[in-house]
């Protein structure tokens, strides 16, 4: 019964998201104000019928209930109950219902705060919404019911894919999601300045602290995916170039150009056009991402099932979305007033510039994932664009954006001073110089690791040059610092934290080169030599989980004699879906990582593995928090908060704008 | 300088970096793409030396041999022609013989040296590759795994 008002509840909110399609941007444009405020209690009443929906898949989930043909497909009855829980996304249908829940979520969230925005911006906003919803409502109830009900329920389930029964697969894709479908809202309120034809400064701070959300939602989901893949999947890799990651950095990178440029439209009122396409292109390559995985075009541990006609009605979706949106944008963008003017070295310059070099990267990841696609539709040769493609391409595109930041956060806005700038980063460059000599010392070895370090600490040290020039400027003796920092603008602080972080991950990444990898055969007592530690191999033995068996190995990290850290690498077997998996034995040291996987054991007792030491390895993901931590600060900003945003454009800066 | 002028240096800005961008990925697509050959494909052709290969089909069943130092020694088959695999290194978790597999290397004294050796992510699916190379053989049946799993969609 429960079953039949989660299907009921989410044809209810199809029907609502249809209605919520039609009447608002009809009531915008004849002006009708009760029409268009039907909008938000429709977003809200939808959203909580899809709640409805989302918390009966939870709950046939959560007690088993095998007569869900969802359920016996993805669940068995020993499973552990968080595994249990996101199980209901580990699956095609229930990670499509995820999605149209956070869909109607961002609707919801956008009608409950519309009371301060224009009305028509919010009626034409929320149309569009409900137009994206109406699509994947119709998609999930046409090809993807994930509350069919089986004729003859088994006893058991088959379980969850083994891979994915892991806290990382918990935490995911909800954020993954939360990042690609908060794009949506973006997408909308451009859709809906097109329509209205008006856009100025008040549509950016409106839209911007969607657009840093999603960002950061979507920084996190990365992060967490690429940490996951690095302990589950037993390479020991943290990026593979897999179209997969590719298809959720596009509309990262497309998302990060979006709120940089929105800066620019929301302090200088120029760059318009090109947020407004941004916008598009950001949630419109989250769709692609959503057509890649889903379509089961890619083979892959997300690609759950493919099945033709579900690929064709997400790539209808696609099209339809993308077209009309760019048909919109055609047809409309040339009405919008241009802006600001400004000289080529300046803030605005500098942010051009990171959004060229941004787009262009994100146009070689569509061309890398795509280009394999579209000559084997044509051609039928069958070809993959690996690592070194992007290797090659990336570095010439991210180098000269790494030593872009600290410049560009530098200069003023309208006309800056690149010499100036250059003057203030002067401790950064120190920094970065010294850093190189005492990496060089620690490490030795290769050039690049060295040189990539070194432009990650002038990249963090240069983050804050700025702030730290606004709380005391060279040449005034400045008393009261403490206050001046207080004083800054937390959108000061965040962008410098962003910057930072990004620098810290580049670190991470530039440290990989400095890493031991060894591979080979142990047998109890063994000691493996790794970098500045040595693995002594305790015992071998085998213990039995909730759901699986799994054979594991006792080791020991021990750091000039003394035992630092305890790793149990294992080898698990899950009988439901005759499965094994590795479970890579992973002991941090300070930054770094010691991770050792286990592989065969051979007939005479011996056991492969790989074994690893990564210095400052987790600075990958710790740089990814930090970026996030940045964007959080950013939204908090007072001035970015609806309402206030008048008064702070009236009140004069605090802080000497140069 | 005119407002104008200047419109025209950031296009010509904007232009320049496309231009590089574009010249950059024909050069690296040119150089950095791995063509997939079914093992009867990969016979027919001559593959100037060095040239990064995948192939894919199924580990012939005996054919997978461990010696000391990681080295492994396989037969991939597509159930027409053969291609002996060297690997060095740990095999992924699916690997089986008589399974789907897809190795990427380069050819040696026509056996192929591979650094990349991939299995299929569960035991229901078949690497799409594999499948699409057996079915031109014309020995790809709709096994009962495979038919319950077009089932389940």
């Amino acid at each position: 019964m429960i079953v039949e008002i989660g299907h009921y509840a989410l044809v209810l909110a199809c029907a609502l998201a249809l209605v919520q399609a039609v009447a608002p941007i009809w009531g915008a444009t004849r002006g009708d104000s009760a029409l268009m405020a039907v909008a938000r209690p429709l977003a809200l009443t939808q959203f909580l019928f899809v709640a409805i929906a989302y918390a009966a898949l939870t709950h046939a989930h959560l007690v088993s209930d095998f007569s869900v043909a969802n359920v016996v497909e993805n669940s068995h009855s020993a499973k552990p109950l968080i595994y249990k829980i996101s199980g209901v996304w580990g699956n095609h249908e229930g990670s499509m219902l995820l999605w149209v829940l956070i869909l109607s979520m961002c609707g919801a969230a956008v009608a409950a705060l519309a009371a301060r925005m224009p009305r028509d911006l919010y009626a034409n906003a929320l149309g569009v919404q409900g137009m994206i919803g109406a699509a994947f409502y119709l998609f999930i109830l046409a090809t993807s019911n994930p509350f069919a009900r089986l004729a003859n329920p088994p006893m058991e389930g088959a379980d969850l894919n083994p891979i994915l029964q892991d806290p990382g697969l918990a935490i995911h894709p909800p954020l993954l999601y939360l990042g690609y479908v908060g794009f949506s809202i973006s997408f909308s309120f451009a859709a809906a300045a097109l329509i209205s034809g008006r856009i100025d400064a008040n549509w950016a701070r409106i839209v911007r602290p969607w657009t840093l959300a999603a960002w950061i939602f979507l920084t996190l989901g990365i992060a967490m995916g690429s940490y996951w893949a690095y302990y589950t999947l037993g390479w020991g890799g943290f990026w593979f170039w897999d179209p997969v990651e590719n298809a959720s950095l596009m509309p990262w990178l497309a998302g990060t150009a979006l709120i940089h440029c929105a800066s620019v439209m929301e302090k200088r009122d120029a760059l318009k056009i090109w947020t407004i396409f941004l916008s598009i292109l950001a949630f419109s390559l989250s769709l692609l991402g959503t057509f890649l995985v889903r379509s089961g075009v890619l083979t892959s541990v997300h690609a759950f099932a493919s099945d033709p006609t579900r690929g064709v009605f997400i790539l209808g979706i696609l099209a339809l979305a993308i077209g009309s949106a760019l048909a919109l944008f055609a047809w409309r963008a040339s009405s919008l007033q241009g802006g600001g003017i400004f000289a080529p070295i300046s803030r605005e310059g500098a942010l051009v510039l990171n959004n060229l070099l941004l787009t262009a990267a994100c146009a070689t990841v569509l061309v890398g994932t795509l280009y394999p696609l579209a000559l084997e539709a044509l051609t039928g040769e069958k070809i993959s664009v690996g690592a070194p493609f992007f290797n090659l391409m990336m570095a010439p595109i991210a180098i000269p954006l790494f030593i872009a930041i600290p410049f560009g956060q530098q200069l003023a806005w309208k006309r800056g001073d690149l010499l100036a700038a250059a003057q203030r980063l002067l401790v950064a460059a120190i920094a970065a110089l010294v850093a190189a000599l005492i990496f060089f010392a620690l490490h030795g070895g290769p050039a690049v690791p060295v040189a990539l370090s070194a432009l990650a600490i002038f990249v963090v040290v240069g983050a804050f040059a700025d702030v730290a020039h606004r709380i005391a400027p060279r040449g005034f003796s400045s008393p009261n610092k403490w206050a001046r920092a207080k004083g800054l603008p937390l959108s000061a602080w965040g962008t410098a934290i962003a910057h930072a972080g990004f620098g810290v991950s580049l670190l991470g990444i530039a440290a990989t080169g400095w890493g031991v990898e060894k591979i080979t055969t142990v047998k109890m007592g063994d000691v493996v030599t790794l970098g500045p530690y040595v693995v002594l191999v305790q015992d071998f033995s085998a213990r039995n989980g909730p759901n699986y068996n799994e054979t594991f190995a006792r080791m020991q990290v021990r750091s000039a004699g003394a035992p630092v850290a305890e790793i149990e690498p294992s080898k698990r077997f899950y009988p439901a879906r005759r499965m094994p998996r590795t479970e890579a034995g992973i002991a941090t040291l300070g930054l770094g990582q010691v991770y050792v996987s286990l592989g065969e054991q051979g007939k005479d007792g011996g056991l492969d593995a790989r074994f690893y030491w990564k210095p400052l390895v987790t600075l990958i993901w710790i740089g990814a928090l930090i970026m996030a931590f940045g964007g959080l600060a950013s939204v908090a900003d007072r001035r970015l908060r609806i309402g206030v945003a008048r008064r702070a454009r009236n009140a004069p800066q605090g802080v000497p704008a140069e | 300088m005119t407002r104008k002028q200047r419109r025209l240096a950031f296009i010509g800005g904007a232009l320049t970096v496309l231009m590089v961008a574009v010249g950059l990925s024909m050069f690296a697509l040119r150089d950095n793409i791995v063509f997939f050959y079914s093992p009867t494909e990969l016979q027919a052709k001559t593959l100037a030396p060095g040239t990064r290969v995948r192939i894919g089909g199924l580990v012939k069943n005996g054919t997978l041999v461990k010696s000391d130092g990681k080295q492994v020694r396989f037969v991939v088959t597509d159930t027409n022609k053969e291609i002996p695999v060297t690997y060095n290194g740990i095999l992924p978790d699916l690997f089986r013989e008589g399974q789907g597999v897809v190795a990427e290397g380069v050819m040696v004294n026509g056996a192929l040296a591979a650094d990349n050796v991939l299995a299929k992510h569960d035991e229901k699916y078949m690497p799409r590759e594999v499948a699409d190379a057996l079915k031109k053989q014309g020995v790809w049946q709709e096994t009962k795994d495979t038919a319950k799993a077009a089932e389940r969609k």
